[in-house]
C-alpha cells in the first residue's frame, strides 16, 4: 500500500508509518550531507539558529548533480546514509522527524529514532533520474561554497520512498534480509 | 609514427564521460530485466521497475542516471607506434575531463585534499592507467566510478594457505558484510595475486568485463558462477530491502603472485555499472 504523507512531519503522522509502507511525500524537504552536517552541528554547539526550522523536518542525503538551463535540479538520488550517523541524534533531538538515504543505520541513530519519533525512509539509489522528476523546485539556503553538499530546499510532489526504520525500532533492512537468506 | 592531436584525445574523454554516465550498458540492461524474472521479493521487482524506468529517462534527457557521477578511472591502451601531438596525454586526458563533467551538467566530487575536503570544480584530476600495446591505435574507456561503492571495498593480504576457499569465503563475507549501502544489485569486481596494490587495480579492471561473458579460464569461470549463486543466497536483494538479486555479475582477474602471498581485493560496483570505450 502507497501512503501519502506531507511535511512537516507531525507525531500523529510518523506514528502512521511502519517499516515496508511506500510512501509518496509532497511538500518541503532539505538536503544535507557529509560537511553540511558537520556545519549544521557545528551550528547547535556555538548556540546558532539552523539555516532551516528543524521541527518536523525531514532531511535529504543527496549532492545532486548540477541542474541543467530551465530544469530546477539535476540527477537527485540517495548518498548512503551512515556516513550522517554521527550527526542525525543531535538533529533529532532539535525536532528532525524524518531522514531520507540508503543504506544501514547504526544503533546510536535507531535509538535516538524511538526516543525521539522519528523515521527513516530509502530512496532507491541510483535511480536519479527518475527520483528528479518529482523535485519541482530547488534553491541553496545555506553553505552555498560547498557546491553539490550545500543546503538546499526542495519543493517535492510525490516523492518516492520506502520507510526502512519505524518510530517503534522495526527495520526493514533485517526483515527483509532475514526473509530472504538461503542457507 | 602515428600522430593524434591533442584535442581529438581531449573531445573523445569529454564524450566518453557523458555517454558512460547517460546511458548505462545494454548487458547492464539485460541484467536488469533478467533479475526481474528471478526475483521473488515485490519490494525487489519494484526497485529493478524503477531502475529500468530510470534508465530509460537518464538516456532520453541525457542526464545522468546516477548523481555521484563519479570519479573519472580512465584505462589508456597506447599502440606503440602512436603518440599524441599538440600537448601531453595525461592533460588531454584531464581537460577531457573537465570539459566532459562541465558540459554534460555531471556532479564534481573530488576533493583536491583528503583532509580539507576542497572541491576542486571540475572533476579532476582522472585516475589513469596505461598500458603500452602493439600497434598504432589508442583505445581509452572511460569509467567513472561511485564513491558509495567504493567505500564497501577491501583488499586482503590472505595466506597461500588459504587457497581458493579463503578467497571465496572473503568476497562473500565481504559483499555480506556491505547489505544496502553500496546499491545492490552490484557488480563484484575481484582481484587476486599481483602485490598489494596490484590486486586492487586488478579488481577494478575487472569490473570492465561484460556481463554474460565467461571468463577464458575454467578455473575462474567456475569460481564466478559460485561465487554469484552463494551472494545471491545472502538476502540482501535490491537496495537490500530483501530479495534474490544482490549481484548482477561476479568478475575475477588473476595476475602472477609471489610465493609468500596470497593478495585479494573486492571491488564492488553498484548497478550503475559504467564504461564506455572509443579507439582512436
Amino acid at each position: 500500500m502507497t501512503k501519502k504523507i506531507a511535511t512537516p512531519l507531525t507525531d500523529e503522522a510518523v506514528a502512521g508509518l511502519k517499516a515496508g509502507d511506500s510512501v509518496l511525500i509532497t511538500g518541503i524537504i532539505y538536503t544535507g550531507r557529509d560537511l553540511a552536517h558537520a556545519k549544521l552541528v557545528q551550528a547547535l554547539d556555538a548556540g546558532k539558529e539552523l539555516p532551516f526550522e528543524p521541527k518536523g523536518a525531514i532531511i535529504y542525503y543527496v549532492g545532486p548533480s548540477p541542474a541543467k538551463p530551465g530544469k530546477p535540479i539535476g540527477s537527485a538520488g540517495p548518498t548512503t546514509s551512515y556516513r550522517m550517523d554521527k550527526y542525525a541524534p543531535r538533529l533529532m533531538d532539535v525536532g528532525l522527524k524524518g531522514m531520507i538515504g540508503k543504506g544501514n543505520r547504526t544503533k546510536p541513530v535507531l535509538d535516538s529514532m524511538k526516543k525521539n519519533k522519528a523515521v527513516y525512509f530509502a530512496a532507491v539509489g541510483g535511480a536519479a533520474a527518475l527520483i528528479s522528476k518529482s523535485i519541482k523546485q530547488a534553491r541553496v539556503i545555506a553553505y552555498e561554497e560547498l557546491g553539490p553538499e550545500a543546503v538546499r530546499e526542495l519543493r517535492v510532489e510525490d516523492f518516492p520512498a520506502i520507510v526502512v526504520n519505524d518510530a517503534e525500532g522495526n527495520d526493514l533492512y533485517e526483515q527483509g534480509m532475514a526473509e530472504f537468506r538461503k542457507e | 609514427m602515428r600522430e593524434i592531436g591533442f584535442d581529438t584525445v581531449k573531445e573523445t574523454v569529454a564524450g566518453l564521460c557523458m555517454d558512460a554516465n547517460f546511458e548505462i550498458g545494454h548487458d547492464v540492461v539485460q541484467a536488469f530485466r533478467h533479475g526481474l524474472e528471478v526475483e521473488e521479493s515485490e519490494t525487489g521487482k519494484a526497485i529493478l521497475r524503477q531502475l529500468l524506468d530510470n534508465v530509460e529517462i537518464a538516456k532520453t534527457e541525457k542526464m545522468p542516471a546516477c548523481q555521484d557521477t563519479g570519479w573519472a578511472v580512465v584505462w589508456v591502451e597506447i599502440g606503440s607506434g602512436v603518440r599524441v601531438s599538440g600537448g601531453e596525454l595525461y592533460d588531454a586526458i584531464n581537460q577531457g575531463v573537465a570539459k566532459g563533467y562541465t558540459d554534460g551538467y555531471l556532479r564534481k566530487s573530488i576533493a583536491a585534499d583528503p583532509l580539507r575536503r576542497k572541491n576542486t570544480g571540475d572533476n579532476t584530476p582522472a585516475i589513469i592507467y596505461t598500458d603500452i600495446v602493439p600497434g598504432d591505435r589508442l583505445k581509452i574507456t572511460v569509467q567513472p566510478k561511485g564513491g558509495g561503492s567504493e567505500n564497501m571495498s577491501e583488499v586482503r593480504m590472505l595466506s597461500a594457505a588459504d587457497g581458493a576457499e579463503g578467497i571465496k569465503n572473503f568476497v562473500v563475507d565481504r559483499v555480506a558484510r556491505s547489505k544496502a549501502n553500496p546499491c545492490p544489485p552490484v557488480v563484484v569486481g575481484v582481484g587476486i595475486g599481483g602485490t598489494f596494490d596490484k590486486c586492487a587495480q586488478l579488481s577494478k579492471k575487472a569490473l570492465l568485463r561484460e556481463i554474460g561473458s565467461v571468463h577464458p579460464d575454467p578455473v575462474y569461470a567456475e569460481m564466478e558462477q559460485e561465487l554469484l549463486q552463494r551472494i545471491n543466497k545472502l538476502g540482501i536483494g535490491p537496495q537490500g530491502l530483501g530479495g534474490r538479486v544482490t549481484a548482477l555479475a561476479v568478475f575475477v582477474e588473476a595476475f602472477p603472485c609471489h610465493i609468500a602471498t596470497l593478495p585479494c581485493a573486492v571491488n564492488i560496483n553498484c548497478h550503475s555499472a559504467r564504461h564506455k570505450s572509443a579507439t582512436l
